[in-house]
């Protein structure tokens, strides 16, 4: 288990430096931190985005975000996590996603940033409602990619400690 | 509680035109597929439930259809997630 983990759901905007910060202060054993933004586009299927909504299951989100880090920090030797998701209406250019993972080395701080997007995108409890300049809207609709790149850890065998 | 506290999210909360629902537990209904079922034989939108694609949680871990249900237990249905 991660020695640090902060796991959020929140509707705010995330800054990544104040993040970074957090998650190494006062700490000198970090040698490495992966992240992974993940942000609105503009266009979708061709089609211009006006804004995004996002859905989620409050009771059930952070318990399967807090699983998901646990998972990372038995496959990696972490020094702390950080996963901070947003819900509500956000539009083009607004962060969605931020996964911080810091370790001794590179190797464990990729890897785990990795796992822990894709692990989140098909085991956490949120849904993607597009809204279209056009007035339409759309469910986001489940990709068999993202499915397949979670799956594909299971073949990865854990680092060596 | 001798109820369920059944839950819909998404696309499935927008054809079902409910977000939750409280249900007496049916007789003979133990698991997640036979709640599923009846729910099903409920017709109209609830046929919805029937797309194989849906998602299915009790008390806020994913469940398969062998998940037993009880009195008390909070069931959601959801279509795959995608979050990210």
């Amino acid at each position: 288990m991660a020695e640090r983990a902060r796991v959020a759901v929140q509707t705010a905007p995330f800054d990544v430096a104040v993040e970074l910060a957090a998650l190494t202060a006062g700490r000198h054993d970090i040698g490495a931190i992966g992240s992974f933004v993940g942000t609105v586009r503009d266009s979708a299927g061709g089609r211009r985005l006006a804004a995004m909504v996002l859905e989620h299951y409050p009771a059930m989100t952070e318990r399967a975000l807090a699983g998901i880090v646990a998972q990372a920090g038995q496959r990696w030797p972490l020094l702390g996590v950080t996963v901070i998701h947003r819900v509500g209406r956000l539009v083009p250019g607004d962060g969605i996603v931020l996964v911080l993972a810091a370790s001794a080395h590179r190797a464990a701080a990729l890897g785990a940033t990795g796992f822990l997007i894709d692990w989140l995108k098909t085991g956490a409890p949120f849904w993607k409602q597009e809204y279209f300049v056009d007035g339409t809207s759309a469910w986001v609709a489940a990709r068999a990619e993202d499915d397949a790149a979670a799956a594909a850890w299971a073949t990865v065998p854990p680092p060596a400690r | 509680m001798a109820e369920l506290h059944v839950l819909y999210f998404a696309w499935l909360r927008e054809r079902l035109g409910r977000a939750e629902e409280a249900l007496a537990l049916p007789a003979g209904v133990t698991t997640v597929a036979a709640l599923r079922q009846h729910l099903i034989a409920r017709g109209d939108a609830y046929a919805a439930l029937a797309e194989p694609t849906v998602r299915v949680a009790v008390n806020q871990a994913m469940a398969g259809p062998a998940t037993r249900v009880a009195p008390g237990d909070e069931i959601a249905f959801f279509p795959p997630v995608t979050g990210g």
